[in-house]
């Protein structure tokens, strides 16, 4: 680190010629990051060159995907920008998927990719792919550094670009020949981006008539959304449910955002939300959508979507408003500059009718599961890694049935507390998004409770957390499925398990073979003191928990149906 | 109903195939798209047509002012406005006949640019349904190649 400063020093006191690769050092160090996710190429040696001195901030992981997912992690869990160091070529092109699943959930990373010279640009050399060509669908920005003389300003522009806004993943694409480059003189910093202006503040007119809108509502409902998180406006939300007392359900990105404790907490809507939560907001007669975008998986047909509601819609993007429904009161801005704005006009409501409905409706439909059943449920484990964490743990997890039972029944209470992929619905998450996340906290707990099929599409990464001691504990809900799919397939493809059931590998064996400590869980009685042990074992862990194969999510609305339609299982 | 949109974007390589991608990714429909450099070498401007109903021409917009190295966006829809579209078409014609064709061209107000025993080019601007009624009439001496630039578009009245 003292070596690295100097060296700073020396180039930017004496004036003296610096490389796109001192260059792009010393601007990441302007921009404050602390990590770097990535993998070494090629192209890319002269920046990983300048980067030996402080490799104290670089974390090698086994794929580039991972590299990606870590960043995203690292975002999601700290709020800061993820930064991604990868190759041309084939380096690039393993960032797609984790580039596609921050573009979806608005999560702010920069990727930086090595690129060919530019004087082979287009010539099919080796290891040479059009990245900014294949990312641009995936990406917010992204750009390719022709001159050296431009990098420095760049990749200011690429972090401005990234947080600010409806944040997102840019890429820049550095040719290496740029940072190869000496440049004579002091480099450009000065952002340029005129076309560039994101609204961060809502126009007063509309503010006001959404708050009259809210102060007029008998049966209201605040929808938030992932924008609640990105804006660190979790807070002003629970204030403004508690001053105007109005309920509050979420998406899956936004849970956290408001503490599930709370009476006025509606829990998770859309195809696998609370059933009380759909038929609130199927029943209301204003919907306050906060940083939310109406997905599919959200509001099921959108038709016959909140039929009854005017629609006071808060988001940062424009052209997110409007775009799936018919908003009454659009308001684009910055949710945190728009709830401040809210705060000083909402009046509190009774609304003892609609909030004793709700109560009623949270009796007769909790979130459940069989409690008694002798095999291990995976909802019984998720409960049980809530206790034993005391709630208190971030939560990365892949995608599928498990995700959706950490959802439902994990109890949320901090915002940043879930790391999941909402948008994109991307397998293989969760691991190195906890990596990403643990490196961000080093002193919190992070688990990620993922399935068998999830876990085996990033495993390599264990050997990034065993490399790095990061201690996430791996809570596999092995069911020996692919269980999303298996149970579509059950109930609307006639029990046809068409590639659905896998076999997968002796997970605590090869945790060890890793270097990391595995455990197998057959028994439901083991299932509490396997967590305890894990969380007191130093380093990274993986636990098998064989649970029961054929469990179902419930509550579950059929795909194109409208939410009240939801199928509750067999124990509602 | 069909729209003209200009977009105020960055001169910068890339920007052409942003829009395109972004135009097909969301499955909007173009009739035509035409770039060229302003007065700035900085700015270039993209002049779209494109059809739709008032949602999807909403989220054109939005969509493309999201671009970020889109500046500014405009919809000529509803706004005062001249626009022109450039053709140059080859029309397979005898000497007899060619005086016959030079009628029809003056009445639309083209320039010969080029002559050939068997074929003489035309040159014709003008907006849109000038420039297809044209096409038409030239149908039955036989159009051997035809090329056009697309709408550009300008708001009529002084700039603010």
């Amino acid at each position: 680190m003292a070596k690295a400063k100097q060296k700073k020093l020396k180039s930017a006191q004496k004036g003296k010629a610096c490389t796109g690769a001192v260059i792009f050092r010393e601007t990441l160090e302007a921009e404050g990051v602390d990590t770097i996710f990535g993998y070494p190429g090629g192209v890319v040696l002269p920046i990983f060159d300048e980067l030996y001195e402080s490799l104290d901030k670089f974390v090698l992981t086994r794929h580039e995907q991972g590299a990606a997912h870590a960043a995203d992690g690292y975002a999601r869990s700290t709020g800061k920008v993820g930064v991604v160091l990868a190759t041309s070529g084939p380096g690039a092109c393993n960032l797609i998927t984790g580039l596609a699943t921050a573009h979806m959930d608005s999560i702010p990373i920069v990727a930086f990719t090595g690129q060919v010279k530019t004087t082979l640009i287009g010539n099919d050399a080796f290891q040479e792919a059009d990245v900014t060509g294949i990312t641009r669908p995936v990406t917010k920005y992204n750009i390719l550094v022709k001159d050296v003389k431009d990098l420095a300003r760049i990749i200011h522009e690429a972090f401005h670009v990234a947080r600010t806004g409806r944040p997102g993943p840019v890429l820049v694409d550095i040719p290496f020949d740029v940072s190869m480059a000496e440049l004579a003189g002091t480099p450009d910093k000065q952002i340029r981006l005129p076309g560039y202006k994101p609204q961060l503040f809502g126009n007063p007119r509309q503010i006001q008539t959404a708050a009259k809108a809210i102060n007029a509502a008998e049966r209201p409902v605040i929808y938030a959304g992932g924008g609640v998180i990105l804006a660190n406006a979790s807070d002003l939300l629970r204030q403004l449910a508690k001053q105007a007392n109005v309920p509050v359900t979420t998406t899956l990105l936004a849970l956290g955002a408001f503490d599930q404790e709370n009476p006025l907490s509606l829990n998770m809507l859309g195809m696998h939300g609370a059933a009380y939560a759909n038929f609130a907001v199927q029943d209301c007669d204003l919907l306050v959508a906060i940083g939310a975008r109406f997905e599919d998986r959200v509001t099921g047909n959108l038709a016959t979507f909140a039929p009854k509601a005017k629609i006071v819609h808060i988001d940062v993007d424009p052209s997110s408003i409007a775009k799936n429904v018919k908003v009454d009161i659009p308001v684009v801005g910055d949710a945190a500059n728009i709830l401040k704005e809210l705060l000083k006009l909402v009046e509190h409501r009774p609304r003892t009718a609609w909030i004793e409905q709700i109560g009623k409706w949270k009796k007769q439909y909790p979130l459940t599961y069989d409690r008694k059943a002798g095999v291990i449920k995976p909802q019984y484990v998720i409960e049980q890694i809530c206790e034993a964490t005391k709630g208190e743990a971030i939560v990365a997890t892949g995608v599928g049935q498990h995700q959706m039972w950490t959802a439902q029944f994990f109890r949320w209470s901090f915002p940043r507390q879930i790391i999941s992929s909402g948008g994109l619905g991307t397998m293989g998450f969760g691991l190195p998004a906890a990596n990403g996340a643990q490196r961000g906290n080093p002193d919190k707990v992070v688990v990620s409770i993922d399935g068998d099929g999830s876990f085996c599409m990033t495993m390599q990464e264990l050997a990034t957390a065993v490399n790095y001691s990061l201690p996430v504990k791996s809570m596999i809900l092995n069911n020996g499925y692919l269980g999303m799919v298996r149970q579509w397939q059950e109930l609307f493809f006639g029990k046809r398990y068409s590639a659905t059931p896998i076999k997968s590998p002796d997970f605590a064996a090869l945790a060890r073979g890793f270097g990391a400590t595995g455990m197998v869980v057959t028994e439901k009685s083991e299932v509490r003191e396997a967590i305890e042990q894990s969380l007191a074992t130093n380093g990274p862990v993986v636990i098998d928990f064989h649970v029961d194969p054929e469990e179902n999510v419930w509550p579950m609305v059929p795909a194109g149906k409208s939410l009240h339609e939801m199928k509750m299982g067999p124990l509602a | 109903m069909r729209h003209i949109i200009s977009a105020l974007v960055q001169n910068e390589p890339g920007v052409l195939a942003h829009v395109a991608g972004m135009f097909a990714a969301r499955g909007f429909n173009i009739d035509s798209l035409v770039v060229g450099e302003t007065e700035n070498p900085d700015l270039s401007r993209m002049t779209i047509v494109v059809r739709g109903d008032d949602r999807v021409l909403e989220q054109v917009r939005k969509q493309l002012a999201k671009v970020v190295a889109v500046i500014r966006v405009r919809d000529f829809s509803g706004v005062a406005h001249v626009e022109r579209d450039l053709m140059l078409v080859t029309i397979a014609v005898t000497a007899e006949r060619r005086g016959q064709l030079m009628d029809l061209i003056n009445i639309f107000r083209g320039r010969v640019v080029d002559v050939s025993p068997k074929s003489v080019m035309v040159q014709l601007t003008g907006p849109e349904d000038k420039v297809e009624a044209f096409i038409e009439c030239c149908r039955p001496y036989g159009i051997k190649e035809l090329a056009r630039t697309g709408v550009i578009a300008m708001p009529r009245g002084v700039k603010e």
